[in-house]
């Protein structure tokens, strides 16, 4: 129970962090921050990662987890990317 | 090998430069670099993920190789157009990747001779699957509805079939099969349960129309279904089966919740979704004790309930009214010619030139109608050819203006437009007034004066952009044709508009020619 209680502590912690942070993004990049944030949420690919690799697991658990690498993956690599894509045309007159 | 308490620190670094990550995005001037920062901890995150243990490597590199090839062609082929789609999608498969991550979890717990889940693995597993799923099929489904396949009467192109048939196809296929496959082990009424949701989801992902009778109805019972199952999972977790047919169950209930929700409403859906999934992956931390889950997925949830939250009061309405109220014209709605007979003046190109030539303040309107018509270019260039004549131009963009936040804003900085001409709508309203030419392109129902003056309408409170206000109004539209609405809008009849019926692109082409020729 103590376990539970401390990650859930983190966890509204964060939500609470996130709220502050995210009140502070303009308009101007409320698709960027999307597109962003969902790469971060690709964050899964390191349990996908871990349940992919286990090595006494079942053969199933792992098929499963190499399905979740590749989403995950997709996420990720997808999603920084098209969010750096976007963000370099935000810009001043120069 | 890295010992488990410097994984967990390294976990924490991470963590710290995601939230330095976001924290960039406050201004366009560091943007660039945070989403860097964030990408870098995501990098820092999975090394020492990889150094954890010792790995069966075959998957993880397979994996992460199909992976990466197909998000970064998808990254660099996207049009700026077609981002609310391409985001879309990519909640889902944050919503897959957790269903799968959990699912898998739950097998190597309970395939382990001797080992049972605790009760925040279970519960935790039950949210994952839920929301995972509900996220998933939620954002195939907005997919679907942005790229114009899912729920329209009208002729697909070759490449929209088979991405409708072919899904639907393999949901209801994988359904069938699954659940022939553990008729034996898992008892009939699961495996008929999961053929049933299977088909089910294929079948609905095929209707025409995005409302059907008894459809209410239907949400509420796979509510109910997709919890009921939730708590049988968590009394009897080793029977995988059930936790696969609550999957299904959620994914009827996705369908259903996004289905329903029309176009004007996307903002709300693509940003509640993405809240979704970052919930999906912080309930994924819960299973898997995890941490920096946790705290990535709390900021991904936080961010996306925030975005919600803007875009339902851009319109005024709340969220449980997007998601389950039906918007439209009401009875006493005042008819087109009752609004229009006798009153809308059409203009030209030369008309328009002749204004522009002896304004000093002009503000463009854009809205979805100018990422239709690929407008931004030619936008653009009007703008700097006004300001080659000493006139201020600035765009004023509705909160709610194309099909997911700040839609308008990526697509006029693709065109060049810089950033600090972007105006918020609380910001440029006040000023109005001293605007000589306010130029609506595309966009409708944001700026109908209805919504300040007639409280019985469909849209009455929705902050508004007050173009009425200025000297004159020109309308580039192709017809009188009501927004998502549905209602007239009495600004095209009012003495100081001129509507210049025409496509959006072909319309701002002929007035940098006949304002260049003036």
């Amino acid at each position: 129970m103590d376990g539970f209680v401390m990650i859930l502590t983190v966890f509204v912690l964060a939500i609470v962090v996130g709220f502050e942070i995210i009140t502070k993004v303009p308009p101007t990049l409320h698709t960027p921050l999307m597109s962003g944030s969902n790469a971060i949420s690709g964050i899964t690919i390191i349990g996908a990662l871990v349940l992919a690799g286990q090595m006494d697991s079942s053969h199933l658990a792992q098929v499963l987890a190499f399905v979740a690498v590749i989403f995950a993956t997709i996420n990720v690599v997808g999603g920084f990317l098209v969010t750096d894509r976007m963000l370099k045309m935000f810009r001043k007159k120069d | 090998m890295l010992n488990p308490s410097l994984v967990n620190a390294v976990y924490l670094i991470s963590a710290m430069m995601f939230i330095f990550g976001l924290k960039g995005l406050a201004h366009p001037r560091t943007a660039v670099r945070g989403n860097r920062i964030a990408a870098l901890g995501m990098i820092v995150a999975i090394a020492a993920t990889l150094l954890s243990n010792r790995f069966d490597w075959h998957y993880i590199i397979l994996g992460v190789a199909i992976g990466s090839v197909l998000g970064a062609v998808a990254a660099m082929k996207v049009k700026m157009t077609a981002m609310p789609e391409m985001v879309g999608l990519f909640n889902g498969f944050g919503g897959a990747a957790s269903i799968l991550v959990a699912g898998s979890a739950l097998v190597a717990v309970t395939q382990q001779a001797g080992s049972s889940p605790d009760m925040q693995m279970k519960v935790a597993t039950v949210a994952t699957g839920i929301i995972g799923s509900v996220t998933f099929f939620g954002s195939y489904v907005a997919f679907g509805k942005l790229a114009e396949f899912l729920a329209v009467k009208w002729k697909l192109y070759l490449w929209q079939r088979v991405i409708k048939y072919g899904f639907s196809l393999i949901i209801a296929a994988g359904g069938v099969w699954l659940g022939v496959s553990v008729m034996e082990t898992a008892g009939k009424p699961i495996s008929v349960g999961i053929m049933l949701s299977g088909l089910l989801i294929g079948l609905i992902l095929l209707s025409k129309k995005d409302r059907f009778p008894g459809m209410d109805a239907l949400k509420i019972a796979m509510t109910i279904v997709s919890l009921a199952l939730g708590v049988m999972v968590v009394m009897n977790p080793a029977n995988q089966m059930l936790f696969w047919l609550m999957v299904g169950a959620a994914g009827v209930l996705g369908v259903l919740l996004t289905l329903s929700i029309g176009g004007a409403d996307m903002p709300v859906v693509i940003a509640l979704l993405n809240s979704y999934s970052g919930l999906a992956a912080a309930a994924t931390g819960f299973v898997i004790n995890n941490n920096v889950l946790i705290i990535s997925g709390s900021l991904v949830g936080a961010s996306g309930i925030i975005l919600t939250q803007i875009m339902c009061k851009a319109m005024n309405r709340s969220l449980a009214n997007v998601l389950f109220g039906v918007m439209g014209p009401t009875s006493d709605t005042p008819s087109d010619d009752e609004v229009y007979a006798g009153k809308v003046k059409a203009t030209s190109a030369e008309e328009i030139a002749m204004l522009l030539d002896g304004a000093q303040r002009v503000v463009i309107i854009p809205g979805y109608g100018m990422a239709v018509a690929q407008a931004q270019h030619a936008v653009r260039d009007l703008a700097n050819l006004l300001e080659q004549r000493d006139i201020q131009v600035d765009y004023a963009i509705h909160p709610v203006a194309g099909r997911m936040p700040g839609h308008m804003n990526v697509l006029l900085a693709e065109a060049n437009v810089e950033y600090d001409k972007l105006r918020e709508m609380d910001e440029i309203n006040p000023t109005m007034a001293q605007v000589d030419v306010a130029i609506v392109i595309g966009a409708n129902d944001v700026v109908n004066p209805v919504a300040r003056t007639d409280p019985n309408s469909p849209i009455a409170g929705m902050p508004i952009i007050d173009v009425d206000k200025a000297r004159t109004v020109v309308v580039i539209k192709r017809s009188l044709s009501p927004g998502f609405a549905g209602i007239p809008n009495p600004l095209f009849a009012m003495d100081n508009a001129l509507m210049f019926f025409n496509d959006g692109k072909k319309a701002i082409l002929e007035i940098v020619n006949a304002v260049k020729e003036y």
